[in-house]
């Protein structure tokens, strides 16, 4: 064997049965010693905030979101710690900068469209200034799942970068009650979900959102989060190379614009009169609550509203015409009763700018819907 | 091979040294590679493709052997039981056709097991004739007609379009759709390591240099399951020499099982933590044209370069390792490559038992002939001729494609720069020597430079077409963009 193995093949003493055994054992105890060390410890959190970006890396421009890692050189993770620490939004604030938090789901975060197409690229691109002069500049915390409570995990997470504004943008999908603990993000982070609920009398069921259990924190339960964590930290390499952070598809499916005769929504059978309580609102008032003295506008996005077969019944994929219009009525009272800032921009871009959803937008459509939004910006 | 095949050969190892009687360890050895053979061998979507393939490295084998043994000795009892296992093993395998897929060591549904009988028995009836007929030509006319039937098998799969046609021909007798024949179906296990062992052994019993060996020693170390997947590429006198000691092994167990453990834990982690860490940063036909900088491309080169490093000094361990469990030393392959001062070194740390080989059977043959030419060409001539044609052996050894070619003749290039370089530089060389200070400067900017025109003729190696290739080339120093 050659030299760069002499530390294996010539001992000290001459290897013997013993000394196997007992590297065994040794090996053996500290493997569950390690283990639980790291159960009760659980550094997760900690080693989430160290990341290459920023320093190795440049941040990425949107939070990571991956159903192909090998071709869109990024992931899904659930760690808020990490996924916020590879963001742009972690670096230290300037003195100059007016920071706005742009929450959302897929339509925010810029499904099928590159970085430089997202609304917050084209705002940022506008060089919009606030009234005191400051530079404003758009931080894209859009994430491709449709509940207002992972945006509110987001957006509690997210405070301590000191936004100036907060745009939240949803749509009608995000309010079902039936969505919003379903993202992993937000069953992966109970503790802090839990909080919120309590904290903000959130009229959703805690017991769906279970403590880990002393196995499930050891290394070994924990190895999804700690590989998860290395990938993202080596996609970070790959992404500051290529500059790409999705799988952009050759062709996609347009979304659909024939219907069946169905007038269901999640749990509604047929159309009914919709009360507050069905709806989520809970949720949202939680965040603009959580914002404090933060100013929020409040943003229903545009949609994908059909021309085609039974589109008397339903607007798109999502909604049904009954369902979403009692939605708007019911939004735009509370906000109304709360003094919300909401702007209803829900048929504000033409069908042809949508893509594989009735709310994934073209680069055209989202330069519009950026259009719409700045003038908010700019009126804050 | 997968992380579940090495904990079962290492688990095996376990009971091959407790519980196998120190006399059946040769067999035990045997019997196992000619089932790692079968268990190994990936899917294909070729009906029984999968399992004809394991035989035919087996068939070839066999007959490499029978033409390998010295031809005057009987056939003895030893050889006819090995050929017994053999066969038993196909049709063992072919037996278990009904077993559900989670027990099935084979990758898809084996054949019918008379077929596969009956199929043996032609092939055995057929070479029988064949040898008949033969027994009358010329021996080394012979050996020389199983080294290019093993070439020719080995271009049919290193060519993409003729391994696709040769996929379309199974395909037809399988009854399948000829138009979804793909390079991917004709995965044959091994073959590349396989073809080399064989062709050193015929090439060898040529020369006179082959030992006597019998089918059992001759198929274990054709087939030795550690290096099936990944080499190293043994020589057949060393192999046996370690084989022929199995029996004496029983005492050194603790060293055999630290060392051996040792190497597979190494291997486990360059493998499947450093180099699979590295698959996602490195080099791939889709990123060298979605890198948007040069640094970019730089940073994706490197970790292409490092991931190939030790994802295949990896595999070497894990296949060294597992060999020491088992009794057998395998030849080292790789020697700290990326830290060598020329390129020269280089080729001697990194693949060395392939180096080795070319060295052994094209270089070294190529270079006599060359220099027994008569008018005599100039030495030169003939060290930059066989660097070349050695080289270019090694990259069509990892695939028939330009690519592959232009990677080979960039080493060959390299090296004999370096030749002319160290040949003019000797007397400098040696009063660097008296300067430590500036020696070790010249040692780092040698390790750079060397490794820096290695990872460049990595670009070659990595991408699939031409225009790839010489895009992200420019791209590196700047152009192109």
């Amino acid at each position: 064997m050659m030299a760069s193995w002499t530390w294996l093949t010539n001992p000290p003493a001459p290897y013997r049965g013993a000394f196997v055994v007992r590297v065994l054992l040794k090996a053996a105890l500290l493997f569950v010693l390690a283990n639980v060390l790291f159960a009760l410890a659980d550094p997760l959190p900690l080693l989430g905030r160290l990341s290459v970006y920023h320093t190795f890396v440049p941040p990425r421009v949107r939070l990571p979101y991956g159903e192909n890692p090998q071709e869109s050189y990024n992931l899904s993770l659930t760690s808020l710690d990490a996924m916020l620490a590879s963001h742009a939004v972690s670096a230290p604030k300037p003195s100059n900068e007016f920071r706005v938090l742009l929450l959302g789901d897929s339509s925010t975060w810029g499904f099928l469209l590159r970085p430089e197409n997202t609304v917050a690229a084209y705002l940022n691109a506008d060089e919009l200034r606030a009234p005191d002069g400051r530079r404003v500049r758009v931080y894209n915390l859009g994430y491709p799942e449709m509940s207002l409570m992972k945006d509110l995990l987001l957006l509690d997470a997210a405070m301590r970068f000191q936004p100036d504004l907060i745009v939240w943008v949803f749509t009608m999908e995000s309010f079902a009650r039936d969505n919003q603990l379903e993202p992993l993000v937000v069953r992966d982070n109970p503790a802090r979900a839990r909080e919120l609920i309590e904290t903000y009398e959130i009229v959703l069921d805690t017991s769906d959102l279970p403590d880990a259990t002393l196995w499930e924190r050891t290394l070994i339960g924990r190895r999804r989060e700690l590989a998860d964590w290395l990938r993202l930290q080596l996609y970070g390499f790959t992404w500051a190379a290529t500059g790409i952070d999705q799988q952009y598809p050759a062709s996609f499916e347009l979304r659909a614009s024939d219907f069946e005769d169905d007038a269901t929504w999640h749990t509604f059978d047929s159309p009914q009169t919709l009360t507050r309580d069905a709806l989520a609102f809970d949720v949202l008032a939680a965040g603009v609550e959580r914002a404090g003295d933060v100013p929020v506008i409040l943003v229903n996005e545009p949609m994908f509203i059909s021309g085609g077969r039974n589109s008397d019944v339903r607007y798109n994929f999502f909604y049904p015409r009954w369902a979403y219009d009692q939605y708007r009525t019911l939004l735009s009272e509370l906000a109304a009763e709360r003094g919300w800032r909401l702007i209803d921009l829900w048929d504000q871009i033409a069908p042809d700018e949508f893509t594989d959803s009735p709310v994934h937008l073209t680069p055209d459509g989202s330069r519009q819907l950026a259009d719409r939004i700045a003038l908010s910006i700019v009126g804050e | 091979m997968t992380l579940a095949h090495i904990a079962a050969f290492s688990i095996g190892a376990l009971v091959y040294v407790t519980v196998v009687p120190a006399r059946w360890r040769g067999w035990t050895v045997l019997l196992l590679s000619v089932f790692a053979v079968f268990w190994l061998q990936p899917l294909s979507t070729v009906r029984n493709l999968d399992f004809m393939l394991p035989v035919g490295a087996l068939g070839l084998t066999v007959a490499a052997w029978w033409l390998t043994r010295p031809p005057d000795t009987a056939v003895s009892r030893d050889d006819r039981i090995t050929l017994g296992v053999v066969i038993a093993v196909v049709l063992g395998l072919a037996l278990l056709r009904d077993v559900r897929p989670e027990f099935r060591p084979t990758p898809s549904r084996p054949p019918d097991p008379l077929v596969v009988a009956l199929g043996l028995a032609l092939v055995g009836a057929v070479a029988l004739a064949v040898w008949k007929a033969l027994r009358l030509a010329r021996w080394r006319g012979l050996l020389a007609s199983g080294i290019a039937l093993i070439v020719v098998i080995f271009v049919l799969l290193k060519t993409e379009p003729l391994t696709i046609a040769t996929s379309a021909w199974f395909r037809l007798q399988a009854g399948q759709d000829t138009a979804l024949a793909a390079a991917a179906d004709f995965q044959w296990l091994g073959f590349s390591y396989i073809a080399f062992r064989l062709i050193h052994t015929l090439r060898d019993r040529q020369t006179g240099r082959l030992p006597a060996l019998s089918l059992r020693e001759f198929a274990s170390y054709t087939v030795f399951f550690p290096a099936l997947t990944a080499g190293p590429i043994d020589r057949a006198e060393r192999f046996v020499k370690d084989y022929r000691a199995l029996p004496e092994h029983t005492a050194q167990v603790a060293p055999r099982f630290v060392v051996g453990g040792g190497r597979i834990v190494v291997g486990l982690v360059k493998k499947f933590v450093i180099a699979d860490s590295l698959a996602l940063l490195s080099l791939n036909a889709a990123n060298a044209l979605e890198a948007n900088s040069t640094l970019g491309l730089w940073l994706l080169l490197y970790g292409f370069a490092f991931r190939l490093y030790f994802d295949f000094s990896g595999y070497t361990d894990i296949a060294i390792g597992i060999g020491i469990l088992y009794g057998v030393d395998l030849p080292e392959n790789f020697d700290r490559p990326y830290a060598r001062q020329n390129l020269t070194a280089f080729w001697q740390s990194w693949h060395i038992t392939l180096s080795q080989w070319v060295r052994f059977y094209v270089f070294s043959p190529l270079s006599r002939a060359l220099l027994q030419r008569k008018p005599k060409p100039s030495p030169l001539l003939v060290v930059v001729a066989a660097q070349l044609v050695t080289m270019l052996v090694i990259g069509l050894w990892h695939g028939v494609t330009w690519n592959f070619a232009l990677w080979g003749l960039w080493h060959g290039v390299g090296l004999f720069a370096h030749k002319l370089w160290s040949d003019s530089t000797r007397a400098w060389y040696q009063a660097l020597q008296q300067h430590p200070l500036r020696r070790r400067a010249w040692t780092v900017i040698g390790v750079l430079l060397t490794f820096h025109f290695v990872a460049l003729g990595w670009v070659w190696f990595a991408l699939p077409d031409w225009e790839t290739a010489r895009l992200t080339f420019a791209r590196l120093f700047g152009a192109g963009w």
